[in-house]
């Protein structure tokens, strides 16, 4: 049920994230979602993409160095506070959320956040358990 | 093995003799044949014959890798070019090339002393070389070429580049001896691992690794990531090319100079003085058998010491140590002395670390910024840059508590530390004084 993300090292310098884009729209990857966390001279690109395995092998092949991380894909309802009472439920639980970025595409009504935990298989239990929606890897790809 | 039973065992009376006489003729040719020689001994007020001992040496003038580009390209040459055979050129990256040039008989001289280098390395006539030193204007591929096939070994001319060809070739062809610069075997066996190709099911038993400065450190790496035995060869266009000295995998401890060919010595490089065995300082070689290019007293810039007790493997002659920096590439960084290979030490004792860096020197506002790239290879990637940060300041911290100075340390990515002819570029130094 957990999602597959990749995780790519970049400096920060121009047209590094134009050869990501370039080398995977050559590969026939698609981008289902993606966040940039960067310092002064470095950041990390993290993509969902509708075929990890091809999308590392490019990326590889290119000289980038890669990373495959789980994540997990969170429905989250689309109103006030919607985000909040999910975050509640991690917090009286003691769970950190390492980091989180929205997905593009809607699930039904409901947004879909992108969480990483230290312990996804945990943290997935504990929001199941609390009748949080998760939505899987395969769904995921494909919407 | 031993190639050379007579010379490299001959006991140190009877070379010194052989020295002796090899040095006084090559000084009398020098000084006959090659203007700049000529004009130093005499501004240095001695005539060749004044040569009586081998510690007369010392009494003449250095050779600088200036004095060579000064004579750019053929002025040092010894003899007509219609007696020239071969020439190399050093790459030039700080300045203009250095012309180097051989006879035929300097040819040989060299093939027989790669043999030499080979044999002490543990390649024998059975062995298949591949030989991954760039051919071309570079010593070292065509000098261990000659070498292995003066051996009888069986030679691959793979040359640098193009790795994952490499590769093939050495999975189908299972060559036994591999012989390269450290740092462009070890980018190759990251391809290798990509290509789920293991070294421990290929065949090499040893593996010669020289042209740039490696650590005691980095041998452990090799031999751990590479499975086989991890051995030095050292040597430089301006003396020769390849096979200068060469570390026995007996006892792979140091290198033995091939004294009955080259004359070694160490020097204080600020005062010139000649410094006696065990003391480190500049290495200095002068040439006593080649004809093309002879050299006298020619400062190497590296830094190392000689070591003159017996050696297990048999052989007399004096071994130096592993280089353990360039006194061009020593770096006094706030007053601290800082050579590349401390910082390659530092970060290989960490773990995940690939000892890929590159040192930048900057000056801003009158205090020195050392700034030491690190690339990063999957093992220390992380998705989270939280945990890059901390890695950056625990490399930082360790460089500061082992070399005593502040680096900025910054992450990079894979190979875009600039490698030239298979050596990676480790300093720039930015500073304007």
């Amino acid at each position: 049920m957990n999602v597959e993300q990749i995780s790519i090292f970049l400096e920060n310098k121009s047209g590094r994230i134009d050869e990501v884009t370039s080398t995977l729209s050559e590969a026939g990857v698609n981008i289902r979602a993606l966040s940039l966390a960067d310092t002064s001279d470095f950041g990390v690109l993290r993509l969902i993409v509708n075929d990890s395995r091809k999308a590392k092998d490019a990326l590889k092949e290119k000289g980038f160095t890669v990373s495959e991380t789980e994540v997990l894909a969170v429905e989250v309802a689309d109103r006030p506070g919607g985000l909040h009472s999910i975050l509640n439920v991690l917090k009286q639980h003691d769970i950190n959320v390492e980091y989180m970025y929205a997905f593009v595409q809607q699930s039904g009504n409901n947004a879909i956040m992108i969480f990483r935990f230290e312990n996804v298989d945990e943290a997935a239990k504990i929001l199941t358990d609390n009748g949080v929606s998760i939505v899987d890897g395969h769904t995921l790809y494909k919407m | 093995m031993i190639f050379d039973i007579e010379y490299e065992t001959m006991p140190r009376e009877a070379l010194e003799a052989i020295q002796l006489r090899r040095l006084q003729a090559t000084v009398e040719r020098a000084y006959a044949t090659v203007p700049f020689y000529r004009n130093g001994f005499e501004s240095a007020g001695i005539k060749p014959g004044d040569i009586k001992t081998l510690d007369d040496l010392k009494h003449l003038p250095f050779t600088t890798k200036q004095d060579l580009r000064d004579n750019y390209p053929f002025g040092m040459f010894a003899v007509p070019m219609d007696n020239v055979v071969r020439i190399h050129a050093s790459s030039g990256t700080t300045g203009k090339p250095t012309v180097v040039g051989y006879t035929a008989r300097d040819i040989n001289t060299w093939a027989s002393l790669m043999a030499r280098s080979l044999a002490a390395g543990g390649a024998t006539r059975g062995d298949i070389v591949h030989n991954a030193f760039g051919y071309g204007l570079f010593t070292g591929g065509l000098g261990v070429h000659y070498g292995a096939e003066a051996l009888g070994a069986s030679v691959i001319p793979v040359s640098g580049g193009n790795t994952k060809r490499q590769i093939v070739i050495m999975r189908d062809f299972g060559p036994t001896i591999l012989t390269a610069t450290p740092s462009y075997i070890l980018h190759l066996s990251e391809v290798a691992e990509e290509m789920g190709v293991s070294f421990a099911d290929l065949k090499f038993k040893f593996g010669i690794f020289g042209a740039e400065p490696w650590s005691e450190k980095m041998r452990e790496e090799l031999e751990r990531k590479l499975h086989l035995t991890a051995v030095d060869i050292y040597g430089l266009s301006e003396v020769m090319g390849p096979g200068v000295s060469m570390e026995c995998h007996e006892a792979k401890k140091g290198l033995h100079v091939f004294e009955d060919h080259f004359i070694p010595e160490i020097i204080d490089p600020v005062s010139g003085e000649t410094l006696p065995y065990g003391q480190a300082g500049e290495l200095v070689f002068t040439s006593i058998t080649k004809e093309a290019f002879p050299v006298i007293r020619y400062r190497t810039r590296d830094i190392t010491s000689l070591n003159p007790e017996p050696c297990i493997c048999g052989r007399t002659h004096v071994r130096m140590n592993r280089v353990s920096g360039r006194t061009d590439d020593m770096l006094i960084i706030r007053g601290v002395n800082v050579f590349p290979s401390q910082i390659e030490s530092v970060l290989m004792e960490m773990e995940g670390v690939e000892p890929h860096y590159q040192l930048v020197v900057d000056r801003v506002d009158n205090l020195d910024i050392l700034t030491v790239n690190v690339e990063v290879g999957e093992h220390i990637f992380s998705d989270e840059v939280k945990q890059l940060q901390r890695l950056e300041r625990r490399i930082s911290k360790n460089i500061k508590d082992y070399l005593a100075v502040s680096a900025q340390v910054k992450l990079v990515e894979p190979k875009t530390i600039t490698r030239s002819e298979g050596k990676a570029v480790r300093v720039i130094d930015n500073r304007e004084i």
